[in-house]
Formats: C-alpha cells, structure tokens, sequence
C-alpha cells in the first residue's frame, strides 16, 4: 500500500467548518434523511444520477477549490468527513 | 449590441450560410460533408465551450457567462441550420468537456488544444446493445494488462462513430465504470456504420467492437469508479445543455416557417392566419419556443457562474426543450399540410429530427425522475423547489 492510501486509511482530521455545510448538503439530497459525518455516502445510495456531479459544484462554489481528475479517489469521497479531509488539504495547498 | 446578441447574430449568419443550404444533403446522404467540417473549424465551432487556457474562446475566462450565452447561441444557430451538424458539435463537447474536467495535466496538454481546434473530433461512447439509460450496467470490460488495460466489448448508437478521432468510452473494471480515451485507429477496435436511423440521421452513428484493445495506462481518463458519475456525467451535462439550446434552435426555424406560411396560404378566400385554431397553433409555438428560450439563459447563466444548480437547469432545459421541439414539429407539420410532409421543404425533417432529442443525452422520463427528485429534495430541505 502506497504512503498516499495508507495516509488516507488512517482517521482523518476533523474540520467541523468543512463537514457542517457538507452535512446540510448531503441531508437536502438525502431527501431530509439524517447522515452521519462518517456515515458511507455510496452505501446509503443517493438515488439520484446527477448527485455526484452536484457535490463536486457545492464543494467546489462553497469552498473555493478546484476538484480534479487526481482528487478522483474513491477515499477522498466515501463519507462527510473524506470530502471534508480533502477541502482542507486542498485549501491548505491552494495559492493564499 | 451586447455580447451574447452579437454572438448570436454571429452564429446565426454562419449557420444560415455555411450549414443550413447542406441541411438537405447531409440528411440524404446520412454523413456531414467534408467543407461543413472545415467550415466549423474556422468559425472556431470546436473551440467554443473549452477552457480558454486551453484554446477555448478568447475573453470566455474573463466573463464566463457570457461564453456560456454564446455557446448555448452557437448550439441554437446549428440546431435551426442541422440537427446533425449540431449533434457533431454537441458530441464533440460532451467528450471534450469530461476530458478537459479530468484528464490530467498530460492528457489535457496533449489532447486539449487539438479538440480546440477541430484537428481532432471527439465523441462519447455509452451505449450498449443491452445498455441505454441504466449506464451503470455497463457490459464492456476493461481489465488491468501490464501498465495497460485491456478492452473488450460493444457500443451502440455511438454518434459520430463513423468519424470521430477519439473516443471517451464508458467501461467496467474491477473497481467500478471507468472511462478510457480510445483513439479511432486502436488496434483492436473495429467501426462498422448504422444507417437508416427515423431522424438526425447526418449523427454518423456507428457499432464499435473492441476486441482485445490494448490501451496505454495513461489512456485512463479520471480513476476506476468515478467513469460515470463524474466523467460520463460531465459529458452527458454538457450535452444537456448543448441540446436544449438546439432544440430552442429547431423551434424557432419551425415557428418561422409556420408564421410565413400561414400569412402566404390562402384556403377558403382567407391567409391561414385568419383562422383561429391555426392561431392557436401558433400562440402556443410561440409561448412555448419563449418559455424553453428562457430556461436555457438561465440554465446558462448558472453553467456559466459555476452554480451547482447548473446540473438541474440544464435537465429541466432539456426535458422541456425537447418536448416543446416535438410540439412545435407537429404543429408546424399541420400547418403546412401536405407540403409539410413532401420531400421540397424542410418540415418532415425537422418533425423526424425533433422526435430523436427527447431520446438522447437523458430520455425526457429519465429527466423527470431526475428533476422530480430534486424537488422532493428542495422540499423535504424546507426550500423552495425551483
């Protein structure tokens, strides 16, 4: 296993900041069901095809930061707190 | 004359001189010609819609919902002129999008730029024998061969199949649907052409078979699970949104066909103008074109400002658009009458063409399971619906 998954294996940060308005989103396309911050987003199954597009939109306006091919990571989307792992890498990465 | 009004005029000028005198031949002989290809490629047709970075249209960086007004013009231009020169158009940046989204910074550097330009023509290919709007059910198989990956099974209905340079080809491996970037002269991968199609039959469709295609690793696009949620989807977004403008575009040629010929044809000592249900016909055309109008300069402006309710604009833009084309083909059908149907005006072709966009990029019932959801969504958040 390389450093990259092994890093993403491990349980990530938490950034509240990040995974509130994730949650909110998430809760509005689960139709109000209720979703845990580390709750299986694929698991639970969105119902919806355009889901996963509309997520990368809203993280993408809400938090300022461009999601490309190399974010593609099945680990860097499983749960509330993955995306917001990533958001935050990112952020820290991106050009003040 | 404001930005988008002058890329409106623009196209529209192109399509009426460069596309529209074709329209006949290309539905006759079922491919677009040589000349209307290099026709687009001067006019920059290709370009439009790409990353200006990466030879998209100058300035689109600096308003981009003005590039998203243009382009959605550019797409009604053609849609009014060819539905199958828009639909080349259109596949091209379908493909092009998902690989200008996600490719890597190789694949973009390389790939990019040449689609800008129209050296290399783009399309998408999904479609199965067995496989139509549940994607996920992709049957073709791609599984790891050395650095590569090797690629077995069909595509169906691919638009631009006979033509295209370079496919984004939806596969299944061990981790989930991925997409591929598959040239045209892969090794392993046979194009046999379908004809006869009802409608838009200049799509140049064709069958791929891929039997023992070995591509490159680096001819992934995007990672092993994310093929049709992300990479597909940005491609089937854009098409969304290309063929609603389009279907805008072949509303208005059939609106305007229809208002000069009522207004010539004379029956029972009266212009057909005169009659009541011929204007109610027309009143509803008219009201209808408008209203699709609207939701495409909405659906482009969120495109543009990078929205995230862009994704359902553009659903609710097609869903509507494509229903509304097939209103105003019937009823311009019915006003023209029997020389509507002949083979010396346009009319049954636009009444054929018409009837293929509620199928493509999203039958109309899988968009109103799609759009039906988000208002449930929007509702059960305590919001508004649209």
């Amino acid at each position: 296993m390389s450093a990259e998954a092994e890093r993403h294996d491990a349980a990530p940060d938490r950034h509240p900041a990040i995974a509130g308005p994730l949650l909110a989103f998430l809760s509005r396309s689960f139709e109000g069901r209720a979703i845990g911050a580390d709750d299986d987003i694929f698991e639970a199954g969105f119902g919806n095809s355009l889901f996963a597009m509309q997520l990368v939109a809203f993280v993408e306006r809400t938090f300022g930061i461009e999601i490309d091919g190399e974010d593609l990571d099945i680990d860097n989307f499983r749960s509330v707190t993955r995306v917001a792992a990533l958001v935050a890498r990112k952020r820290a990465l991106a050009p003040a | 004359m404001s930005e988008p009004d002058e890329a409106r005029a623009r196209w529209r000028a192109f399509a009426d001189a460069q596309v529209a005198p074709q329209a006949r031949r290309i539905d006759r002989e079922e491919c677009v010609p040589g000349e209307v290809v290099a026709a687009l490629r001067a006019a920059g047709a290709f370009a439009s819609g790409f990353p200006e970075a990466w030879g998209g249209p100058a300035g689109s960086a600096r308003d981009p919902v003005a590039a998203a007004l243009a382009h959605g013009a550019m797409h009604e231009a053609l849609g009014a002129a060819s539905a199958s020169v828009q639909g080349m158009v259109n596949v091209h940046h379908m493909a092009g999008s998902a690989l200008a989204r996600w490719g890597t910074r190789a694949q973009k550097a390389a790939l990019v730029p040449r689609l800008a330009a129209g050296d290399l023509v783009a399309a998408l290919a999904i479609t199965e024998p067995n496989v139509g709007s549940d994607a996920r059910a992709v049957e073709t198989r791609a599984v790891p061969s050395g650095a590569g990956w090797r690629l077995e099974g069909r595509k169906s209905w691919i638009t631009c199949g006979q033509s295209a340079d370079l496919f984004v080809l939806l596969a299944g491996t061990p981790e989930g649907p991925a997409a591929f970037l598959v040239p045209r002269e892969a090794a392993g991968l046979a194009v046999a052409p379908t004809r006869g199609m009802l409608g838009c039959r200049g799509y140049a469709l064709a069958r791929l078979q891929l039997e023992d295609c070995v591509l490159p690793g680096d001819h992934l696009l995007g990672r092993p699970g994310f093929g049709l949620s992300h990479v597909a989807a940005t491609g089937l977004d854009a098409g969304r949104h290309n063929l609603a403008w389009a279907c805008v575009g072949l509303g208005q040629a059939c609106l305007d066909a229809s208002l000069a010929h009522a207004r010539t044809r004379r029956q029972f000592d009266a212009p057909l103008a005169e009659f009541q249900l011929v204007q109610r016909m027309l009143a509803r055309m008219l009201t209808d074109l408008s209203a699709a109008r609207l939701l495409c300069r909405k659906a482009a402006c969120s495109r543009g400002a990078g929205d995230p309710g862009a994704i359902q604009e553009g659903a609710m833009a097609k869903y509507f658009a494509s229903r509304m084309a097939n209103r105003v083909a019937g009823d311009a059908l019915q006003i023209h009458g029997a020389s509507g149907c002949g083979p010396d005006l346009p009319v049954e072709r636009w009444f054929r063409d018409a009837r293929i966009m509620e199928i493509i990029e999203g039958t109309s019932q899988v968009l109103e399971i799609a759009i039906a959801r988000y208002g449930l969504q929007a509702h059960a958040a305590g919001g508004r619906a649209a």
